[in-house]
């Protein structure tokens, strides 16, 4: 049985770059408890010798000549950014260190 | 017959043949989306305007004389998750609520060169992340056959508007069951193409490995016109199959004498709901009456489907939703304005997500860290493998593979919401052909309570063919394909 407990979902939740609420944190704890004990029924499988598929098509085609092609242009890329330098072509953000 | 209740193939005839125009065909279809939308919250977006602009084009290139190609004029829904150029794609989320691209989605230009005519993006599960419609930012759907059902998920948009003869042809995405559920509890046809087959290049990633792109209709005949033009290789999607188009729908000759029919007999024994049950007995039968030969086959496997699918779809989630950061599109926090960086990412990231979107990415998160990685993600690789395999050893001995394409009926709005591990289990039929990499069709085989049945028809990998000349063969013994919701 899965024994997660709060402070893993807050681990969990800072990998991910989510700010969970106080509201958020026992009720995620408890659903993803109960879906990873579900999930623990895999360990009944056998898997010796299996390999693992990550992708059921061998990439077939997906070499191409590494030539310069157009790119989407720069006033393009910044038109959705909420906040954006359009004159120097720049995404902006808050200050990195607190 | 009004103009709303035509297939795609006949208004593109009529429209062809000067019997009507694009722009009378468009008209009635935004007539029909003004009507009935407001009870099924079908459409996120509507662009009466542009598709007005676009049908009167065709409709110059007729009189030109100049050749118009095989969807010309025929109005046609996109799931909210797939990029067009200028028109707003929000895929249900608050954190893109005001993203417009500035690009198409492959599957656009082929659509559109086609002489399609897009009216709006329809509602979804966001990020295609559900099996009810309800995980939507903008509102859950309400099924056209009942109101105060579910139309399933996630492109339960795309399944109710296809349903409620708004458009003859709508396109959704399907990661784990989200074309075919809904197809199946709206009553309409929905195709999930193989991996690979349909292009993702500007399809919003929800889980790499297992989304693709494909069609809802009310014919098998319109699914597979759609399926030859949105199919084929794009440079522009690493993973996109060079394998040949063909024509699917100069396939669809009725005759499926000596095709066999596998059934897992022990993996649908279980957990199916009576009604569906007996609406796939009868689907069973009228596939046998028509030539068709019933052989038991077993998938041991497929019972771990759901946990090795609900590992594998969160991981990669939680990687391809990294991009969501407040920073280069989308929405984004106020409340660190000052800083620091991580700050604003993490707020943004909290107030941009849905409950499901986080749970999910959260859950993705957890399986790819250290020290479970191997437990979970890795061992799931593992048995995703044997998931293929019984397949694989299944197609030996049968053509298709037949099953429910949902254990229950349409459910009522709210009855799931509170668990999310019982919503997952409704997903037993449906993940497993995406973990394979599969193509799956739904066909409407029953109404109960006055609520539709379908079920699925998998084949080998590229062989659309097959389930498609299956299904048009049950389509043309049955009649649930005519009924019609009692929307009005």
């Amino acid at each position: 049985m899965s024994s997660l407990t709060i402070a893993d979902v807050e681990r969990i939740a800072a990998l991910a770059h989510l700010e969970l609420t106080d509201d958020e944190k026992p009720l995620f704890t408890r659903q993803l408890a109960d879906i990873l004990n579900y999930a623990e029924q895999l360990q009944a499988v056998d898997t010796t010798g299996v390999p693992a598929t990550a992708h059921v098509t061998a990439a077939t085609g997906a070499e191409r000549p590494d030539e310069p092609r157009p790119s989407l242009p720069v006033a393009d890329a910044l038109a959705n950014a909420p906040d954006a330098a359009h004159d120097s072509g720049l995404f902006r953000v808050p200050r990195v260190i607190g | 017959m009004t103009l709303v209740d035509r297939t795609a193939r006949d208004l593109r005839q009529d429209i062809a043949a000067g019997a009507i125009s694009a722009v009378e065909a468009c008209r009635a279809t935004l007539d029909r989306m003004s009507s009935v939308n407001p009870a099924l919250n079908a459409f996120n977006h509507v662009d009466g305007e542009r598709a007005l602009a676009r049908a009167a084009a065709i409709d110059r290139q007729r009189a030109a004389g100049e050749r118009l190609g095989p969807l010309a004029g025929v109005p046609i829904a996109l799931k909210d998750n797939m990029c067009v150029r200028g028109m707003r794609t929000t895929a249900s989320s608050k954190i893109l609520d005001s993203f417009i691209p500035p690009y198409d989605a492959t599957v656009v230009n082929r659509l559109e060169s086609a002489g399609a005519v897009i009216v709006g993006k329809t509602n979804c599960d966001e990020f295609a992340m559900g099996s009810s419609n309800e995980n939507s930012a903008y509102g859950p759907v309400h099924n056209p056959w009942n109101l105060d059902a579910t139309p399933g998920g996630s492109s339960g948009g795309s399944a109710a508007a296809v349903a409620a003869r708004c458009v003859p042809l709508a396109f959704g995405s399907d990661t784990g069951g989200s074309i075919r559920q809904p197809a199946s509890f709206c009553g309409v046809v929905g195709l999930k193409p193989t991996y690979g087959r349909v292009s993702r290049y500007g399809l919003l990633a929800f889980a790499s490995s297992l989304d693709q792109i494909g069609p809802f209709a009310r014919t098998v005949g319109d699914a597979a016109i759609a399926l030859s033009i949105i199919a084929g290789h794009d440079p522009n999607d690493a993973t996109s199959a060079t394998t040949d188009v063909i024509d699917y729908a100069a396939g669809l000759n009725g005759d499926i004498r000596g095709v066999r029919v596998g059934v897992p007999r022990a993996f649908v024994s279980e957990g199916v709901d009576h009604r569906v049950r007996t609406a796939f007995d009868a689907a069973l039968a009228t596939l046998r009456d028509r030539g068709a030969t019933l052989v038991d086959i077993e998938l041991p496997h497929a019972k771990f489907a759901i946990p090795v699918y609900y590992l594998i779809a969160t991981a990669e989630a939680s990687s391809n939703l990294a991009r969501y950061d407040g920073v280069k599109y989308g929405y984004r926090s106020p409340a660190a304005k000052d800083g620091p960086l991580k700050t604003m990412y993490s707020r943004t990231r909290d107030e941009g997500f849905g409950a499901e979107v986080k749970r999910r990415i959260m859950l993705g998160t957890y399986v790819l860290s250290a020290g479970y990685y191997d437990a979970f993600y890795l061992k799931a690789q593992q048995v995703r493998t044997l998931v293929r395999r019984d397949y694989e050893q299944a197609f030996a001995s049968v053509d298709v593979v037949a099953m429910p394409t949902s254990p229950v009926p349409p459910f009522k709005l709210g009855e799931k919401t509170a668990d999310p591990l019982q919503m997952y289990l409704g997903d037993v039929f449906t993940v497993s052909v995406n973990l394979a990499g599969l193509p799956g069709v739904n066909i409407p085989c029953g109404l109960s309570e006055g609520l539709p049945i379908g079920f699925q028809l998998i084949g080998r990998m590229f062989d659309e063919a097959t389930i498609l000349r299956v299904a048009d063969a049950f389509e043309r013994a049955t009649d649930w394909h005519t009924t019609t919701p009692p929307l009005e």
